[in-house]
């Protein structure tokens, strides 16, 4: 039983990454190139410093090895994010979170995107090629990764204080989970440092296009995996209302 | 939502959850991967690195 909701939460990811991909093709990929056109021009500008870039004279990956990239890596994602998404709905099933299995599956695929992509963009948004020190990247993986964790556990404090206040009124419930995840995720915001090292002269329209794109890909990836994932459960849970006859004539 | 067409659904038992937990390490692994490595763990990672390139960015991950 957990192998099958494992199974169709793989698949789901991996569509649901391929969904996201198409996306990200058609509304990211021109501001990646020109923020690599802004980059490159910049870098002709100080050949001194352009030797240790990742966007240098002889790429490793061709630019179309990257456009195929994309697809790669947001089919890869999407399936490890659909693996962990069934596990969760494997685990919370019967025990949290709505009775209706495929609005389970969307509530869970909500929550996800506000725990890993909403709260973290808010505080550490993508970045185009061009922006960013490669210095500094290793702080910032540390830094995005906490506020990933930040996240997870707002959205479990969410969940938590929801369900303390089972006993009260729908109001206490709902401004009791409102609480439960805006404290800890508004004072990680607060509290977090900031990391700003968009280069001067960089186009402020670019990387808001940019920042939406990426925000969008997110977007697409999360409401697929919780669509596909309830129409499958919905598909599931319901063999009996239609008879097999058409497949088994007698 | 309407309690009738949506039974409460025995909880699957937390022993056969725990032993797909081991799962989980395999697909942090797999979004590890395509988000984070560097080349710094893997020998591949820069080629991946530089293959998933727009992925990243586009996921919003930190990127160089």
């Amino acid at each position: 039983m957990i192998a099958k909701l494992i199974v169709r939460g793989l698949l789901a990811g991996l569509l649901a990454g391929l969904l996201a991909a198409v996306f990200a093709y058609t509304a990211g990929e021109p501001h990646i190139d020109s923020a690599i056109a802004l980059e490159e021009a910049a870098a002709a500008s100080q050949p001194e410093a352009a030797h240790d870039h990742d966007h240098g004279e002889e790429p490793v990956v061709s630019r179309d090895g990257q456009r195929f990239g994309l697809f790669l890596a947001l089919a890869l994602y999407g399936t490890a994010a659909g693996g962990l998404f069934a596990l969760a709905f494997a685990a919370l099933r019967g025990r949290a979170g709505p009775r209706s299995e495929p609005v389970l599956a969307l509530s869970l695929a909500g929550a996800a995107f506000v725990a890993v992509v909403l709260v973290p963009f808010l505080k550490y948004p993508a970045n185009p090629p061009a922006v960013g020190d490669p210095e500094t990247i290793g702080r910032r993986t540390v830094l995005y990764l906490v506020i990933v964790v930040v996240g997870l556990l707002a959205v479990a404090a969410a969940g938590a204080a929801y369900r303390l206040a089972a006993n009260g009124p729908a109001p206490a419930r709902w401004l009791a989970g409102g609480a439960g995840f805006l404290v800890p995720a508004g004072a990680a915001l607060a509290l977090m440092p900031t990391v700003d090292e968009v280069p001067a002269g960089f186009p402020a329209t670019l990387l808001w296009d940019f920042r939406i794109a990426s925000l969008g890909t997110q977007v697409v990836l999360w409401a697929a995996v919780g669509a596909l994932y309830a129409l499958a459960t919905h598909r599931a849970t319901r063999p009996a209302s239609r008879p097999a006859t058409a497949a088994t004539p007698a | 939502m309407s309690q009738i067409s949506a039974p409460h659904t025995p909880p699957l038992p937390w022993s056969g959850i725990a032993r797909w937990l081991l799962a989980v390490p395999v697909l942090l692994l797999l979004a590890y991967l395509v988000a984070f490595d560097n080349g710094a763990v893997s020998q591949a990672g820069d080629y991946l690195h530089e293959l998933m390139h727009d992925g990243r960015h586009l996921l919003g991950v930190p990127c160089h």
